[in-house]
């Protein structure tokens, strides 16, 4: 792996060689997807390169683990939403007040950091990946309690991730964990809005001017993505301005 | 270069709710009317409507329709001997930006406030003794009473629809509405909305404690209504969509929805957009303003000369534009002197979770910005505070606004923040909690105050305002005790685990809480406690009106809006009758 550049990564994604995530389908998660899903074409990543994907991919999954009730991070493709993310506006610092001069602040006055998401990522990533070749381990070879561990340290934030407190980093990482789960799959994240049906929130359907009178009653119905065409197709746009 | 433009009667700063009320009533009246707006023009269509507005990342987690902070920020420090830094992303409250203002973002949620909250200070006193409260907490009286305000409540009330139960008309108390409320002079202009599940369990478990329930006063309607300025509004579907986002169905009452159509076909009325005031200017006696000097989009300067000038901004806003332009004096706290910036002061929420088995399905999803159902028997002073040791109070009630998933995902405690226990907790409890809002007050503080940031600036190099704010321990102990009765109605309704959440300290910006920042350009009767008098006139310069929540002098238990409009009615009640027609000082210091 570690001789593949990043453009033979990203065309390599999907060959059995090189598909970063063969190895972390965990026996949950098999019995979770279904058997077409071979067929689903794996994201191209376009910021993480193969070493990031690999350690964004198992963390990810760890946050919120494929289970009984459905798909976790990976099925749901969260690591392409963090990808599109962290690669357009949002990841440049979008909605993010950047001037200085910089101090740390108290908890209570929020992130002080000089850093994008972008530059918080690449940073906390090398340092992550830096320090467990310094071990001769492999994060997405771990076991999960030994990746579960690994995670719990970084948001304990005993780690410092070349400048950026790991806690800082892991706090991010699950925050935009969750936001990829449940937002529209528009971003790329919530793939077949599988976080939307395992909760049974309808999405962007939005009228419920007559079930409202129904107290306690189920509203089954198919959730809807804004992206949505007329045969069902969700297209994914990455470039969705945080404005109006 | 500074391009100097032709003097018009009246510049409105902000063309929100109270921009577009004052600056429609006095384009009415004959009065030249410039409105100026920071941000961009933006209507129900094309902008606001579905699917794409149904975006919870875009709208509600990167706050798509707020001030842009990257260009406009606030500096928040809990204590003046901490360093303030700059609110690098919004979150523990979001002041909205363009047309229509932080109303396209609301819920609708339009209370009055009762006839003691306006003289607090005389009835705390007088219920409670001189020395019930500690000296730090400067809470006053408002200059003027709720029989002043009462045609002017009913007028907005009509202006935007609002759909709900009156409680007590002419002292009448009214079945099914708020018996706690000050008289109305007649009912709600619609019926209240369609109640949700969890305020249909909340009613029958508070009546069963005796409390006095009642449909939460709803600006997304219940039914088409036509407003007095003829204006047609529909009804709401209960998207759930609502708070942050702007409405596709014309259903929430917001200006583009009650009043821009009206003010935006009067030919005395010029909307100009995209135009940053950078201060108002006064005459070498600082005694009168001569009009406003703003940049618009393209980075150009103009002076605007005005006759008057009113600032109708968000309630921070005000504040800093009053501080830039030298309008008043500065508050400090050290010396306790000084009015602009003084009694500025928030919202004190506490939350309850009830959480019920799978049985209990309450379709959070389905859900509008304010069909709740609440009690007041908790709220402002109505109940005996004697021995309790503060004032206040908070309306507890069910008011379920969305089951959006990014944000709405109840678990409770104890459950892991990630990972396979966590996932199980959403799925397990995402459709079977009941969710409690305790809307509580928040006295003024001799230590809370805003003034200009000695360091950072915005991107036209003016300071940004500098927000010094913890909560007072008058309203930490407010929301224990109510937050304790909440937890008996959760468990009234038979809930499996109730969990109360009080508020408590520090207040952090890192939290989302509420958008009701009140004061600091506060009215009165007095110039020595308050920036503006009982008519929204600054005390120093006579031909400029403040008008917003930076009113108030302390909050009260809540939402501001309702009150907001009632004083902008108020105002330009004295605008027309008085001040237009003898241009003057309308009280004399």
């Amino acid at each position: 792996m570690t001789n593949l550049t990043r453009r033979s990564f990203v065309t390599g994604v999907g060959a059995a060689s090189v598909a970063p995530t063969a190895a972390l389908l965990t026996p949950a998660q098999a019995r979770a997807e279904p058997a077409s899903d071979t067929s689903v074409p794996k994201p191209t990543y376009i910021f993480f390169n193969a070493d990031e994907a690999l350690f964004i991919e198992a963390a990810c999954e760890r946050l919120i683990p494929a289970d009984e009730s459905g798909p976790g991070a990976l099925g749901a493709w969260v690591p392409n939403y963090l990808d599109k993310q962290l690669g357009g506006a949002w990841g440049a610092g979008e909605r993010l007040y950047r001037s200085g001069p910089w101090a740390a602040g108290t908890p209570s006055q929020g992130y002080q950091l000089p850093f994008t998401p972008a530059e918080l990522f690449h940073a906390s990533l090398r340092a992550i990946i830096r320090d467990l070749k310094s071990q001769r381990a492999s994060f997405h070879e771990m076991s999960g309690d030994a990746q579960d561990a690994y995670l719990k340290s970084l948001e304990s934030g005993a780690h410092d991730l070349d400048g950026v407190p790991s806690a800082e980093f892991f706090d991010m990482l699950l925050k935009m964990t969750v936001e990829g789960f449940f937002s529209d799959p528009v971003y790329g994240g919530n793939r077949d809005m599988v976080a939307w049906r395992m909760i049974g929130f309808p999405g962007a359907y939005a009228d419920y001017y007559e079930a409202i009178d129904l107290h306690g009653v189920k509203f089954v119905r198919e959730p809807m993505s804004l992206a949505e065409d007329g045969k069902g197709h969700v297209h994914m746009r990455q470039d969705i301005p945080a404005n109006l | 270069m500074v391009q100097r433009l032709k003097e018009v009667d009246v510049v409105v700063i902000g063309v929100g709710m109270v921009g577009s009320i004052v600056a429609k009533e006095l384009a009415a009246a004959g009065y030249k009317v410039v409105g100026l707006e920071r941000g961009e023009p933006r209507f129900t269509v094309p902008e606001f409507q579905s699917p794409a507005i149904h975006d919870e990342l875009r709208f509600d987690v990167r706050k798509a329709l707020m001030q842009d902070n990257t260009r406009e920020p606030v500096t928040f420090r809990n204590q003046g001997s901490q360093l303030a830094l700059p609110v690098r992303r919004w979150e523990s409250f979001l002041p909205g930006t363009g047309l229509g203002g932080s109303m396209v973002h609301w819920n609708g949620q339009t209370y009055r406030f009762q006839a003691t909250d306006f003289q607090l200070a005389t009835r705390t006193r007088e219920r409670y003794g001189k020395t019930f409260l500690g000296p730090d907490v400067t809470i006053q009286d408002w200059g003027v009473t709720y029989d002043d305000l009462e045609p002017h409540y009913d007028r907005f009330e009509y202006l935007l629809g609002t759909s709900g139960k009156a409680g007590n008309i002419k002292g009448k108390i009214q079945p099914g509405g708020d018996p706690h409320e000050s008289p109305r002079s007649r009912e709600y202009p619609t019926p209240p909305m369609k109640e949700h599940f969890s305020g249909a369990m909340f009613r029958k478990a508070a009546s069963s404690l005796g409390y006095h329930p009642f449909p939460q006063p709803s600006s997304n309607l219940s039914q088409p209504y036509t407003n007095p300025e003829g204006v047609k509004l529909n009804a709401c579907v209960f998207c759930g969509f609502c708070e942050r986002y702007a409405c596709e169905h014309y259903a929430k009452s917001v200006p583009q929805t009650v009043i821009l159509p009206v003010l935006l076909a009067n030919p005395n009325f010029e909307l100009r957009t995209g135009c940053q005031v950078q201060r108002i200017n006064l005459d070498s006696t600082k005694k009168q303003a001569t009009g406003v000097t703003y940049i618009d989009a393209v980075g150009r300067e103009f002076m605007q000369p005005a006759s008057l000038v009113i600032t109708s901004m968000f309630a921070i806003n005000n504040i800093r534009m009053l501080l830039l332009s030298g309008i008043g004096a500065p508050y400090d706290p050290a010396k306790g002197q000084g009015v602009v910036g003084r009694n500025y002061a928030y919202q004190t929420m506490s939350t309850v979770a009830s959480f019920f088995d799978e049985g209990i399905i309450v379709n959070p999803f389905m859900a509008s910005g304010a069909s709740g159902t609440l009690i007041n028997d908790f709220a402002g002073d109505n109940f005996d505070h004697s021995g309790l040791g503060f004032i206040g109070g908070a309306f507890i009630g069910a008011v379920n606004t969305n089951g959006r998933p990014i944000q709405y995902h109840p678990v409770p405690p104890g459950t892991p923040a990630w990972g396979k226990g966590w996932k199980q907790a959403v799925v397990k409890h995402y459709n079977h909690t009941v969710m409690f809002s305790l809307h509580g007050s928040s006295v003024a503080q001799r230590q809370n105050y805003c003034d200009l940031d000695p360091t950072y600036r915005d991107a036209w190099g003016q300071p940004v305002l500098r927000i010094t704010f913890d909560f007072p321990p008058n309203d930490l102990k407010m929301a224990a005790h109510v937050t304790a009765k909440a937890v008996d109605i959760g468990k009234a309704m038979g809930a499996k685990q109730v969990v109360g959440s009080p508020r408590t300290g520090p207040y952090t910006v890192t939290q989302y809480q509420t958008t009701h920042n009140t004061g600091g350009t506060v009215m009165g009767e007095n110039p020595k406690t308050s920036v503006v008098n009982r008519y929204l006139q600054s005390w120093d310069v006579p031909n400029v009106f403040v008008i917003g929540a930076s009113n108030y002098p302390q909050n009260a238990s809540w939402n501001p809006t309702g009150t907001l409009g009632a004083l902008t009615y108020w105002a330009i009640d004295a605008l027309k009758t008085k001040y237009l027609k003898h241009p003057g000082r309308l009280v004399s210091a």
